[in-house]
């Protein structure tokens, strides 16, 4: 191609010169005129190219080594500029990268977007997970847009065998379960239909966590027999360890093999159903036949499914749960450090094009169009962009997997949080993108001022973007505002949140799950035995002040809601109120600490044969019996439709659901039932899910372990677990909001520095460009401090619009809040009283520095330079 | 004494290569020297600006080169019309045509209307 134009040229001149010559000119001359009449053959061959279009690639490596270069010379503003968008980019591709992980990325099973959840839902409970045995059958045989459905529900129970008691966590799953999430198991198989049934021989499938720990990941382990609850199982595959039922499970066992009452009711919901669609059916086609299987439910067995609708959802969306909206919120918060970030950088690169115009203007003159200016700031910002953008990648390299475990409770599917192409590539996109922001504005800005520039003074130039400057100290502002406002209103959430009554006494208080060993556990009796057995022991035991056992323990999951009606009639099912019911032994009251109201608390004499009484709280008292007094009148549960129960006090309100939640939640009445007066049929079951509550007269932490070891029962087989002080769980009940709050603090400190920084950077700038005029106010008389009120004060004017413009955005943030953040209340005044000031403060510091130094400035000097 | 040069248009210089092209093939300098010729000396087209508009017309694939030999033996980059370039060259030449003549109206018209 270049040969090609070199020739064409070449060909040209000979031409013209021979023609030349012969009309009479001296050969050298003829040469001189010949080249004089094509202009310079360099110039003519790049106007060539350009106009062929194929130079872009060259000129796009040109413009990238002169980037380069003028950065070098100036490391201070790259490092400046590259950090400050490290920072930024950082947080957000962190932020990126864990919404990658939970939201976007398809769960671990094959075709995972088929896999399905089902709920069921009632006008009024709402949307439940949980679905009956015989229910979930009726849906996997006669529904035809599912291909396959699996059930599975929480198990668990002590393993003894082989190795030492422990208690292991379980799901009970049915036979098609592995099958219809696609996951091939690591060894042996899965469970066939006929092991799926009542009687048949015990098998299990290990968790691939308690195969490595107990069994050393060895192969031989299947086959081999392992002992839980004093029933032995054999071994007959091992689960891989991604599969995730809510959480991790060590043991499966066959959901059909189960002989409990529950199974067999049609009103009993505790099992959760998935399934996986046909191959070209939509979730939409099998929600529609899905409500109508549910209608034909509901016309057969009214009792149970009267008013039950079906719904459908994405297995993904079970998964995730509730912290979309978390995530989405903090990727908007940390959006706007990054856009700060952006426009201090902008700045800095307007200022610096400013500077450098003399430079730019000998570009234009040696034949540069204003494209090509434009396309060289762009380049330049962007190797800024990029390089703060790797930066930032490196930042989340090291800091994501700190962040994950810092985050509240668990984070669901954390394992998926990693770094991969999509994060890489929204690095990218995001470096590019601010590249483009911040570039923009110098790049069409300076070269059009250019020929003005190269007439007039600078003055001229910098009044021009002095505008422009100031809209970026407004937009810094602003930003800055809205994240520190949004700090404020959670940190006063957090607050009022924190000096909630609970209702009960937190401190010095243990609770633990008891798993009594397997022996005692299939006969009331010994069950009974057992219990007060583990009483009598921990009662004595030294530093303790007094023990009680309970089925559901305050602000820990686990609840058992049962309806409750005051008057004889039975009120329809949807009006029933409910209420939550624990089931407590009498020293409850003293373990907890909870106020008395009226009336008595459970005591010894209510055992079984005596009359059964319970104990409501203050809400339960005053929707059922408003202003009289309940004590002496009956109440009747559901279960027990026949026999009302006797009410014999009337206790404080305990906040349940968690400081936070309490308020809000649908079903806040209590009653307490006597432990002792169970009927021997329930004995079993609520066994297996008790826990004892502990006070101590010295730190909790220190009695866990011995009286683990004092607890350990006769067999050595009771076991301890999920063990908690209720002030941690109290604690845990507000993580989300004083994670929240961490982190935009956090957010909202870095953006207050940056902005300061911008602030700062601007008015060192303007105040510089204004030496001559502030020279002049003093040389005719304007004291020092005439001159730092008046660069002040036009900081001030800046930074006052600023606020302005923020609050708008604090209040829409703070909204937003309110809608996300249990708890959270809208921005008021007194957070703003707060934090505005803050902010003012911090900005007219910045402003300081330049001012000083402006009203420094030596008059006749800096006249003498102009 | 030569006539004084008159600066081209914006945009005609595209018109004339395409008409002195479709005449036949020929190569650059011989475009730069025929335009001269038949204008008789009003239009020279400074050489620089000639070359770009013939790759700026065989890039828009206007024109089609090759290279051929002279009568000189040298070889040379000839151009040739395409048929898109006959159909641009028609279309701008009308167009031009129509612009002439409403011009040469309204300059009559100055005149005092008689023409």
């Amino acid at each position: 191609m270049e040969e090609q134009l070199e020739k064409e040229l070449r060909f040209h001149l000979d031409q013209h010169v021979n023609e030349l010559i012969a009309r009479g000119d001296a050969p050298d001359l003829a040469q001189r005129n010949a080249r004089l009449a094509l202009g310079g053959p360099e110039q003519v061959k790049e106007n060539c190219r350009d106009a062929r279009g194929t130079r872009w690639l060259e000129d796009l490596f040109q413009d990238f080594r002169y980037a380069l270069r003028t950065l070098r010379q100036r490391p201070g503003f790259a490092a400046v500029a590259i950090l400050t968008l490290a920072l930024g980019s950082g947080a957000t591709t962190i932020m990126f990268t864990v919404i990658n992980g939970v939201l976007l990325k398809p769960l671990a099973y094959p075709e995972a977007d088929q896999l399905v959840t089902l709920h069921g839902k009632t006008e009024k409970y709402g949307e439940q997970w949980g679905f009956s045995y015989p229910e979930f059958h009726d849906y996997q045989s006669t529904s035809r847009t599912l291909r396959s459905v699996a059930a599975w529900t929480y198990g668990g129970g002590t393993v003894t065998k082989p190795g030492e008691a422990e208690y292991l966590f379980g799901r009970h799953i049915s036979s098609g379960l592995f099958a219809v999430l696609g996951v091939p198991l690591v060894a042996g198989r899965a469970f066939l239909p006929q092991e799926d049934q009542p009687g048949a021989a015990p098998v299990a499938v290990l968790g691939y966590g308690l195969w490595q720990r107990r069994f050393g990941g060895s192969p031989e382990t299947i086959g081999q027999q392992i002992v839980v609850d004093g029933k032995p199982y054999t071994i007959v595959g091992i689960a891989p360890a991604e599969l995730r039922l809510d959480g991790e499970a060590d043991i499966y066992t066959p959901l059909g093999q189960s002989t409990e009452p529950r199974m067999q009711n049609r009103g009993a919901f505790f099992i959760h159903v998935l399934g996986r669609l046909q191959p070209n059916v939509t979730l939409a086609q099998a929600q529609t036949e899905l409500s109508v299987i549910a209608r034909q439910l509901a016309t057969q067995y009214p009792e149970d499914n009267q008013g039950r609708d079906m719904l459908a959802h994405p297995l993904s969306q079970e998964v995730v749960g509730d912290v979309r909206p978390t995530l989405w919120l903090l990727l908007g918060a940390v959006s706007l450090v990054l856009l700060i970030a952006c426009v201090n950088v902008a700045s800095l690169l307007l200022a610096r094009a400013v500077s450098r115009r003399r430079e730019l203007a000998m570009r234009v003159a040696l034949g540069a169009s204003r494209g090509r200016l434009v396309r060289q700031c762009l380049t330049e910002s962007s190797v800024l962009g990029i390089s703060g953008g790797a930066l930032g990648i490196l930042l989340t390299f090291v800091g994501i997997h700190p962040f994950v475990s810092l985050w509240p409770g668990s984070l669901p599917r954390a394992e998926d949080v990693q770094l991969d192409w999509r994060v890489l590539l929204f690095a990218l996109g995001v470096s590019l993108l601010s590249s483009f922001l911040f570039g923009l504005a110098p790049a069409l800005r300076a070269p059009r001022e250019l020929e003005r520039s190269l007439r007039g003074g600078a003055r001229s130039l910098v009044g021009n973007t002095r505008r422009l400057h100031s809209g970026f100290v407004v937009a810094e502002v602003a930003l800055a505002v809205v994240l520190l406002v949004s700090a404020g209103i959670l940190g006063r959430t957090l607050l009022r949140l924190s000096s909630l009554d609970p209702g009960f006494n937190t401190q010095k208080v243990l609770s633990a799950h008891v798993a009594l060993s397997p022996a005692v556990l299939h006969s009331p009796a010994k069950a009974r035995a057992a219990w007060e057995d583990i009483l009598d022991r921990a009662r004595r035991f030294p530093g303790v002040q007094s023990v009680a056992l309970a089925d559901v323990v305050p602000m820990r999951v686990g609840e058992a809601s049962v309806g409750y009606w005051a008057t004889p009639v039975q009120p329809p099912p949807d009006h029933t109120p409910l209420a939550l019911t624990s089931i407590v032994t009498p020293d409850y009251l003293s373990v907890m600490g909870i106020a008395l109201r009226r009336g008595r608390f459970l005591n010894e004499q209510d055992r079984i044969g005596h009359e059964i009484v319970v104990v409501i709280d203050d809400n339960l008292a005053q929707h059922a019996f408003a202003g009289s007094d309940p004590v002496g009148k009956p109440l009747w549960l559901q279960g027990m439709a026949s026999n009302p129960t006797k009410i014999v006090g009337v206790v404080a309100h305990v906040r349940h659901w968690g400081l936070a939640g309490d308020d809000q939640s649908r079903v806040r009445d209590q009653i307490y039932v006597s432990f002792c007066q169970l009927p021997d049929p329930l004995v079993p079951f609520l066994s297996s899910v008790m826990s004892i509550t502990v006070r101590t007269n010295i730190s909790p932490l220190n009695v866990v372990e011995p009286l683990r070891r004092e607890l350990r029962g006769p067999g050595g087989d009771q076991t301890l677990y999920d063990v908690h002080t209720m002030d941690d769980l109290a604690r845990a009940s507000l993580d989300r909001q004083r994670f929240l709050l961490w982190l935009f603090g956090i957010f909202a400190g870095l953006a207050l520095l940056l902005a300061c920084i911008g602030i700062y950077g601007v008015l060192t700038y303007l105040t510089n460009q204004r030496v001559p005029e502030i020279a002049l106010r003093m040389a005719l008389g304007a004291s020092t401090g005439n001159v730092m009120r008046l660069v002040l004060g036009q900081s001030f004017g800046t930074i006052v619009v600023g606020i302005g413009a923020g609050i708008f955005g604090a209040v829409a943030a703070g909204r937003l809040l309110q809608h996300l953040v249990y708890g959270t209340r809208h921005a008021d005044l007194s957070t703003l009283a707060i934090m505005i000031p803050i902010l003012l403060a911090a900005a007219l510091f910045a402003s300081l520095i330049p001012a000083r130094r402006a009203s420094q400035v030596d008059p006749i000097s800096a006249l003498r330079q102009e | 004494m030569a006539p004084p040069k008159t600066d081209l248009p914006q945009g005609t210089l595209d018109l004339l290569i395409l008409k002195v092209v479709a005449l036949g093939p020929v190569h650059g300098y011989a475009i730069a020297q025929r335009l001269e010729q038949v204008s008789r000396g009003v239009v020279q087209v400074p050489e620089g600006s000639l070359y770009p508009a013939l790759h700026r017309l065989e890039n828009r694939n206007l024109l089609a080169a090759d290279w051929k030999e002279t009568e000189t033996g040298r070889e040379a980059k000839f151009y040739r019309l395409t048929g898109k370039g006959r159909k641009q060259l028609s279309t701008e030449a009308a167009s031009w045509q129509r612009l002439i003549d409403a011009i040469a109206l309204i300059l009559g018209m100055a005149d005092g209307g008689a023409r």
